[in-house]
């Protein structure tokens, strides 16, 4: 087992001391984790919480998600702090005080307008808070002694079944399976009919079954703790809340794969979770239920480590995430081979969601039949749902497997939405026409996040939010996603400032099979799918913006302002008179 | 006639492959042609620029990184597949500022040649006009990274071949750029040399070789007396190096 801290963390750390990593941090990184410099700048680059300019004392990252950004009923938050605190986004005040600017959703859907302070989420942001954040900023009252009620997050469970209504006895699905022995554990789980909750539904104990099988030296059970789909936040309930049973879950699948070393990627928005459940890893470790010879079985040593992400949605792709893991970039790696033969330093290692590995756990207490007997014949079991947006109950809702979309609408009390977007950006934009579609893998399938749009939205700036999401985030490795995902953004912004041409259509939908078709990675694959999907489905969206069939794609003054920078002549004659 | 196990079809055309083999690796021996400027033979396979995208068993799959597979049907040379390949060599067009007239690389370069083979006649996508930063420090090398594609070949080459690590990519999105492995950030102070192959494999003008531009006239380059269907046959680091 690795004792040197995480690079990440090395980093994290530097980036928390300095508020920023200097260059001769980066080198004695560099020499004292052996690596190249070129890669520990490559990290620093990559992840968006690093940055080599000094952040502000108190660095504020407002999220941009449509749930809990910035946007609230038409005034801008973000503008607004920015002008209270007389600075500009994306730079740091000159007197080193504050630094403000945007991040991709934090997770706090349910509540509201939220950020992040020095790393912190505060969130149900409004005019009235952030006057009083202004405040003390500008007093420069450190965060830890802002009023604590500011940090409570609060988790609101709507709707409770298999998964939360009760707490399994910690230890007792272990105990389970060291009685039954691992091959009948792993044969129950496989008759459960459990398939991955991240969304992609592959089927859990074929997963493990294939980990188990595959030589190797050591293996791995890694788990995907960086819900990032913007409108997910299910797993911080489940962190929370439930993390005994996850760790048992994680247990568990050591204890059938052989593997004596477990991981949880956490992102790095949940870092505030990281204290609790470090003192809950050692509570198990006191009861015997980690470390070595767990619950006295002789040849039975696991422990988990967690390794915190410093925000990039990527690092969900579970290569990626290894790649993480592994102290580099968050770049999908090329598949074949799979994580569960070559993952985590090459070795078989299985990479489940925080829900699966949850389920696992109940399952082995409770048996197959009882899982299976919740959900339909393809999608076995309970979908824990992260539901924010335009409704009247946002919070986390579980459900067995094949619920209508209009059931959960009625039940978060969204009134006539116009659409809803299950799966997050990624997943599928679906209208009225659909709401009598199920939730399940061979219908929509969903990770977990559902958002609401109600009849005052506009879907055009919903798409512009979602492809700015996606080039923010794209890794940047391959052609299609890194242009491509721009394109989508400008073409999208192009029409929305009244510049969009008929045949832009026409141009989004081409470009966005481009994307979905050509891409390396599942981000790539489904950053277009919001897109496609309105362009079927919505098809007035765009066309309302438009003027003429033909439109200057581009604003001719605006063209003009880097020769205004250059030749630094800002009058009226370095502008072009455009009513003229 | 029962075509072996180890058969693919490329376009109906019946192709032999080794167990291990990519689709690239069986269809440049095969002497089959497949669209590629970020696959060089005897370098690792990336898989980022996307070119050599074939269609099999109802999806697009990266030539250079798919395993071969026995009986495993693929198309390659359709107007679909030609069609995604144009634009996304647009988007290299448009991502970086390519000056083709006034490029020491016009006739060299790759992505040009792709241009010209893909009947290429516009960048039908807005420009970017990035800005971005070029390194003259070295006395032997120019790194102009408004010309960089990301193709990643120099990092293999210089990690793989030259064993000296001299670059990477870092960055996210369109923010993605080529960096040099130095305290400085400069090539001056690193150890590459004008010979090394990370300095001559550049398939763009992004690393050019000072002190010898235009020494072969524009007409008389490679692009100008073969395709680079017919140049990607052949290219093999090994033969690249007998050449240097």
């Amino acid at each position: 087992m690795e004792t040197r801290e995480h690079l990440l963390h090395r980093l994290q750390a530097i980036q928390r001391q300095f508020r920023h990593i200097p260059p001769q941090a980066m080198q004695q990184a560099a020499t004292d984790y052996q690596l190249p410099l070129s890669q520990v700048a490559a990290v620093v680059a990559f992840y968006s919480f690093f940055s080599t300019q000094p952040r502000g004392r108190f660095d504020i990252l407002f999220s941009n998600c449509t749930s809990c950004g910035y946007l609230v009923e038409g005034e801008n938050l973000l503008q607004i702090l920015c002008r209270q605190l007389q600075t500009v986004p994306g730079k740091t005040r000159a007197d080193d005080l504050v630094s403000i600017d945007e991040t991709s959703c934090i997770g706090m859907c349910d509540h509201g307008a939220s950020m992040l302070v020095n790393g912190i989420p505060i969130t149900g942001l409004n005019l009235e808070k952030l006057a009083r954040i202004a405040q003390r900023v500008t007093d420069a009252i450190p965060v830890q002694h802002w009023p604590v009620e500011w940090f409570a997050i609060v988790d609101t469970v709507h709707r409770r079944d298999l998964l939360l209504a009760k707490h399994p006895v910690p230890g007792s699905a272990l105990r389970q399976a060291f009685s039954q022995g691992a091959g009948e554990t792993l044969a129950i789980i496989r008759r459960s009919g459990l398939r991955g909750r991240g969304g992609a539904g592959f089927d859990t104990g074929k997963k493990w079954q294939l980990s188990r099988d595959t030589s190797g030296n050591t293996r791995y059970v890694v788990c995907n703790a960086d819900e990032g789909e913007p409108g997910t936040f299910k797993d911080r309930l489940l962190l929370h809340e439930y993390a005994e049973e996850l760790f048992e879950g994680m247990t568990l699948c050591a204890f059938i794969i052989g593997a004596t070393q477990g991981f949880i990627y956490l992102r790095g928005e949940y870092r505030y979770l990281l204290p609790q459940l470090q003192s809950a890893l050692k509570r198990r470790r006191s009861r015997g239920l980690l470390g070595a010879r767990i619950l006295k079985q002789r040849n039975f040593d696991f422990d988990i480590a967690i390794v915190v992400g410093a925000g990039a949605y990527i690092c969900g792709e579970e290569s990626a995430l290894i790649e993480s893991l592994e102290g580099k970039p968050g770049i999908p790696r090329i598949r074949p081979p799979f994580p569960v033969t070559h993952g985590y330093l090459g070795q078989p290692t299985v990479v489940n969601n925080v829900e699966t590995f949850i389920a696992a756990a109940h399952i082995t207490v409770h048996g197959a039949d009882w899982f299976k007997a919740a959900g339909t014949t393809a999608s076995a079991g309970t979908k824990i749902l992260s539901v924010s947006g335009d409704c009247g109950k946002p919070g986390i809702y579980e459900y067995p497997f094949g619920v209508t979309i209009r059931q959960v609408l009625d039940d978060c009390a969204a009134v006539a939405a116009q659409a809803v977007q299950i799966g997050g950006p990624s997943g599928a934009l679906l209208g009225p026409a659909a709401f009598d579609r199920t939730l399940a893998f061979d219908d929509v399938s969903t990770g977990g996040s559902v958002l609401v749009f109600g009849q005052q939205h506009d879907l055009l700036t919903i798409h512009r939010n979602f492809a700015r999401f996606f080039a923010h985030e794209s890794c940047g490795f391959c052609t299609p996603c890194r242009v491509g995902t721009q394109l989508l953004q400008n073409t999208l912004d192009n029409i929305a400032a009244g510049r969009g041409a008929t045949a832009d259509i026409e141009e989004l939908q081409q470009l966005g099979k481009i994307v979905q078709r050509q891409s390396h990675c599942g981000l790539g694959h489904t950053a277009a799918n919001h897109v496609l999907d309105s362009l079927r489905q919505f098809p007035q969206v765009f066309p309302n913006r438009m003027r003429s069939p033909f439109t200057a794609r581009f604003d001719l003054d605006q063209a003009l302002a880097s020769t205004r920078r250059i030749t630094r002549q800002n009058d009226a004659a370095a502008h072009l008179d455009q009513h003229k | 006639m029962i075509a072996g196990t180890n058969t693919i079809y490329i376009d109906g055309q019946e192709i032999p492959f080794t167990p291990g083999q990519t689709v690239m690796d069986a269809a440049l021996a095969a002497s089959v042609y497949i669209p590629h400027l970020c696959h060089y033979p005897g370098l690792p396979p990336s898989g980022n620029c996307r070119l050599c995208m074939v269609e099999t068993g109802g999806r697009n799959v990266a030539a250079c990184i798919a395993q071969a597979a026995a009986g495993q049907e693929i198309r390659n040379n359709t107007p679909e597949l030609n069609a995604a390949r144009m634009a996304i060599t647009q988007m290299l067009f448009v991502e970086g500022n390519h000056i083709c007239p006034s490029c020491e690389k016009t006739g060299n370069c790759k992505l040009q040649a792709m241009a010209y083979h893909l009947g290429m006649l516009d960048q039908h996508f807005s420009q970017f006009y990035q800005h971005r930063d070029i390194d003259a420090s070295h006395p032997d090398i120019a790194l102009d990274r408004s010309r960089c594609i990301l193709c990643d070949l120099c990092v293999r080459a210089s990690r793989d071949i030259d064993r000296k690590n001299v670059f990477a990519i870092a960055g996210r999105g369109i923010d993605a750029h080529l960096i040099v492995n130095s305290a400085s950030g400069k090539l001056a102070d690193t150890p590459i040399a004008a010979t090394d192959l990370a300095a001559t494999i550049c398939p763009v003008g992004a690393i050019l070789i000072k002190e010898q531009g235009y020494r072969v006239p524009i007409g008389q380059r490679i692009y100008d007396r073969r395709t680079i269907c017919e140049t990607g046959l052949q290219e093999h680091i090994a033969q690249q190096r007998r050449d240097q």
